[in-house]
């Protein structure tokens, strides 16, 4: 007789299972399926295209009637089981019919997870998991009308934009920064967002669902900041969870899912588990090739053969949705630039990253561009030696063999009508006229001449390469720098393009402007955070960890790891008061050293790093803020007594240092900026030797600029002479916010204005009076978001991880 | 279960670090920074550069490597090593994530 084998579920697992079982064994088990699900086994995956409508259900169907038949399989669909009884070895539905078996196979797959939120339950909130969903959200898209999908994942990312095609105004709600977090890197997360912006879907990320709202049926979805987004429908596609509760309630070994061995054994010997509802070796799958490789096993342990167990699988991922080509697989988890290579197009929005590891491809992400991906994941797969092709790797598998091109060569030898200029549309042939008839032998003059490079400029290494090859040993590289080493494009570029393209993300500056590598670096994130905050005070959000320590937690890191702090004492004024905290706060948390620094104020040194939120506390509640002595930002305005005490004084010097130490205060810049007043010219607060300073004159204030003394000792410059106090505040304010706007991240100010030219600060200050109050009115606006007291946030508990460890380990008494 | 001479201590959930970030575990012997990177790889050194003794957990982390405060000598964060010209290296202490949680393994990092 022969065994009678009972399979529960009817899903994409179990149905391949059957198909190798069949081919390996044909005829050896009396095979009963039950689907609780009133259909035939369809493609589950191919849910998408039903949705968009590119695809119709009998084009997903993978058995139909007639496998069935001519494989002698007894399907009884719409019938769940409900219980199995292991001892007497035999199933029961939930009609309580029996089925006994001498082999089982629990194939129950997974449901889908409904986040547990008020209202979840209400008419018109649907999950993406089989063809009734797909059916319900069919019917609610008829009626036109807006749909909210919570979930930035695959699942979440198919189903709005199969609803968008069908004519809804769909929102994507995402708990996590970028989309698809888990199977992108944020760079590809970035252009998919672009993408699906494209299609008119709003992504709605770091957005955490407070309520489904509605009386009779769904109305919208709360968030947690309190906006309201009006839904008729909702899609809950947050994740799937294995469906176990049937393999618990029989007494199996049941984890996250049914617990399987190598070869899909659960823990009783004739109850195999395949799919998505098991657990082996710690991991849960929820893609299609791993189901088909634990089938693949089973199916051989049914059949009897000796072979290979299930090893776990490295998966791979694509989204189903027509025109966004992206994949990625494997580990591509931040690697450094030696052990990865990056690729972007952004004219075609094209990003490819292969990571290597001891030459080997460990993971790739590929987005606008997916065609070799099936070739980097079988490389990765089979762990293939890729050092000997790395330099041509990204290209792809058409690229490979042939000798690699010098750089100089492969320009010489475009033809004359290659485009190299994309933005301005000019030619090599045009280039090289240009070169040879003008005489010309610097990049600048080819920029004027003929537009090449002048726009976005990331064809600039391509010019340069063309000078040199036209020019051959009589070209001499100017002295253009790019950023760092991650990108082609100097500083004053990269901040043209920020502005110019509106790019407000980190992620957008280094997808759109052709970043080499994935995260940048130490050099250029800084920079990068600086650049962002200053063009859009209002949009762009800090990226702490994009910032030098002392930045991220205001306070100076010594060389033993303390810190040192210290508050404002403005315009370097201070009160019995003020010092009386000072020596509190230097008592109370044992502060070895008290010092006063050069910019007129008390430094605090030697304070533990966890001490920092109370040392400051104390410091506020006696009206003392952080002074950003750690800060690229305004450090000090140094003052003299000016006209209230001295004999000499010409004007206010202390009241107007105060005055401009409080317009400042809080800005973000370039590099630190120290400013100086001083009460007439015999200049005892050393203003000719600070970043902007004032020397007060009978006759009003003169405007100095671009002092230095440091490393590099500098006089200031006179810029210009202003009749009130009212104006210096103006005109130091615009200076600042011209710095702010133009110089490289880390010049100072002197070098900013050695490189741009006093008379042009001059023309742009003192001459148009226009574009002085615009710069003004500027500053003042991003004012309004720095000009907080970080000490006192901190001190209420902002980052309050920041200043504890994670864990204090101490040994017990022994008893 | 006790897992051979491995002591996996429970430092927490991976969200109590930062992406591109650091915490510190307080030993009697040592302190360890334990890093997550920007792709939710962990990994722990002690919390000493090798050049001068600088607290790595305050560097920028950038892919799988961090950039020491004190004078920005460039550590791999898998071994401890110093990269490029620099010389040395921080030692390294097993770390693992299990169900969203960060192990640190105890019997290494600090043996009773």
């Amino acid at each position: 007789m022969r065994k009678k084998l009972v399979v529960i579920g009817n899903g994409m697992a179990a149905g391949r299972v059957l198909d190798e079982l069949f081919r390996k064994s044909p005829g050896g088990f009396e095979v009963t399926v039950f689907g609780a699900e009133p259909r035939v086994n369809y493609n589950r995956i191919m849910l998408s295209p039903v949705l968009a409508g590119e695809k119709t259900f009998a084009d997903i169907v993978i058995h139909d009637e007639a496998w069935y038949a001519a494989n002698d399989v007894r399907l009884r669909r719409g019938e769940t089981i409900v219980a199995i009884d292991r001892v007497n070895r035999l199933v029961r539905t939930a009609a309580g019919a029996v089925e006994p078996y001498d082999k089982l196979i629990v194939a129950t797959g997974s449901m889908p997870i409904i986040i547990p939120v008020p209202g979840a339950g209400l008419p018109g909130v649907v999950t993406f998991r089989d063809l009734d969903d797909v059916d319900a959200m069919l019917a609610a898209a008829a009626g036109g009308g807006r749909a909210v999908v919570i979930g930035g994942g695959l699942l979440g990312l198919e189903a709005a934009a199969g609803l968008a095609a069908k004519g809804m105004s769909v929102s994507v709600v995402h708990l996590m920064p970028t989309l698809m977090e888990r199977q992108l890197d944020p760079n590809a997360g970035y252009l998919l967002r672009c993408a699906i912006e494209g299609r008119g879907i709003e992504v709605v990320t770091s957005a955490n669902t407070k309520s489904i709202v509605g009386d009779e049926r769904v109305s919208g979805v709360l968030l947690d900041d309190g906006r309201i987004l009006p839904a008729d429908l909702v899609v809950m596609a947050v994740g799937i969870r294995p469906n176990t509760t049937l393999a618990k309630n029989s007494g199996l070994d049941a984890r996250r899912g049914v617990v399987v061995d190598d070869f899909m054994r659960t823990s009783d010997p004739d109850i195999y588990a395949v799919g998505e509802c098991v657990e082996h070796r710690g991991a849960c799958y929820g893609l299609v090739a791993p189901l088909y490789d634990m089938a693949r096993v089973l199916a051989g342990q049914l059949a009897g053969e000796e072979g290979a167990g299930y090893a776990g699988s490295i998966t791979s991922t694509k989204l189903k949705v027509t025109g966004i080509d992206l994949f990625s697989a494997g580990d591509f988890s931040e690697g450094d630039e030696n052990d990865e290579v990056v690729l972007r197009d952004p004219a075609r929005q094209i990003y490819k990253r292969v990571v290597l590891r001891d030459n080997k491809v460990v993971g790739a992400v590929l987005y606008g561009d997916t065609a070799d991906g099936a070739w980097y994941f079988d490389m990765l797969k089979k762990g293939l030696d890729v050092g000997p092709m790395r330099d041509t790797l990204i290209f792809g598998q058409s690229y490979q063999g042939g000798s690699p091109l010098d750089p100089t060569a492969a320009v010489a030898a475009l033809p004359d009508d290659a485009e190299i200029c994309g933005c301005n549309g000019v030619c090599k042939g045009t280039i090289v006229q240009a070169i040879t008839g003008g005489g010309l032998t610097s990049i600048d003059e080819v920029r004027a001449k003929t537009k090449a490079s002048a726009s976005c400029g990331q064809c600039t290494s391509k010019v340069e390469t063309l000078l040199a090859a036209t020019l051959g040993d009589k070209y001499v590289a100017g002295d253009r720098r790019p950023m760092c080493k991650c990108v082609d494009l100097t500083h004053e570029e990269v901040r043209q393009q920020i502005k110019a393209k509106e790019l407000k993300s980190l992620p957008a500056v280094m997808q759109e402007l052709a970043w080499k590598t994935s995260c940048g670096c130490p050099s250029c994130r800084p920079a990068l955070n600086y650049y962002l905050l200053c063009a859009w005070p209002y949009d762009y959000r800090d990226d702490y960890q994009s910032r030098f320590v002392n930045e991220r937690v205001h306070a100076n890191i010594q060389k033993d790891g303390t810190f040192s702090v210290v508050p404002r004492m403005w315009g370097g004024l201070t009160t019995p008061d003020e010092l009386r905290a000072i020596a509190d706060v230097a008592d109370r948390f044992r502060i070895p050293t008290v010092k006063v620094t050069g910019g007129q104020r008390i430094d605090l040194l030697g304070v533990k790093k966890e001490d920092l939120p109370a040392v400051w506390a104390q410091l506020n509640a006696a009206g003392l803020v952080s002074g950003f002595a750690y800060a690229k930002g305004l450090r000090t305005v140094k003052t003299c007594v000016g006209s209230d005490w001295c004999r000499f004084g010409t004007q206010d010097a202390m009241g107007l240092g105060v005055k401009l130490e409080r317009l400042l205060c809080g800005s973000w810049t370039p590099a630190k900026v120290k400013l100086a007043v001083s009460g007439c010219p015999r200049n005892c607060a050393e203003v000719t030797v600070k970043d902007v300073g004032v020397i007060c004159v009978d006759s009003g204030y003169d405007i100095h600029v671009a002092g230095a003394a440091g490393l590099h000792v500098r006089a200031t410059d006179v810029l210009g002479h202003v009749a009130t106090e009212e104006a210096a505040l103006e005109h130091v304010a615009a200076v600042i916010q011209m710095y702010r706007e133009e110089a490289a991240y880390l010049d100072r100010l002197y070098k900013w204005v050695e490189k741009t030219g006093l008379e042009r600060v001059r023309a742009a200050i003192m001459d148009d009076h226009a574009n002085r109050k615009a710069l003004y009115d500027r500053f003042v606006i991003s004012q309004r978001v720095a000009r907080r007291d970080p000490w006192a946030e901190r001190a209420a508990g902002r980052d309050a991880r920041e200043f504890a460890p994670l864990a204090v380990l101490m040994p017990v008494a022994a008893e | 279960m006790r897992n051979e001479a491995r002591f996996w201590f429970d430092l927490g959930p991976m969200e109590a670090i930062p992406k591109r970030g650091a915490r510190t575990v307080r030993t009697p012997r040592r302190e360890i920074a334990v890093f997550r990177t920007a792709s939710d790889e962990f990994f722990a050194l002690e919390n000493r550069c090798p050049h001068k003794g600088g607290p790595l957990s305050e560097g920028i982390v950038h892919g799988r490597k961090v950039a020491c405060p004190l004078h920005n000598w460039i550590i791999d964060l898998e071994g401890g090593e110093a990269t490029g010209a620099d010389k040395g290296c921080a030692r390294s202490f097993p770390v693992k994530l299990e169900n969203g949680r960060i192990y640190l393994d105890m019997g290494v990092a600090a043996p009773a």
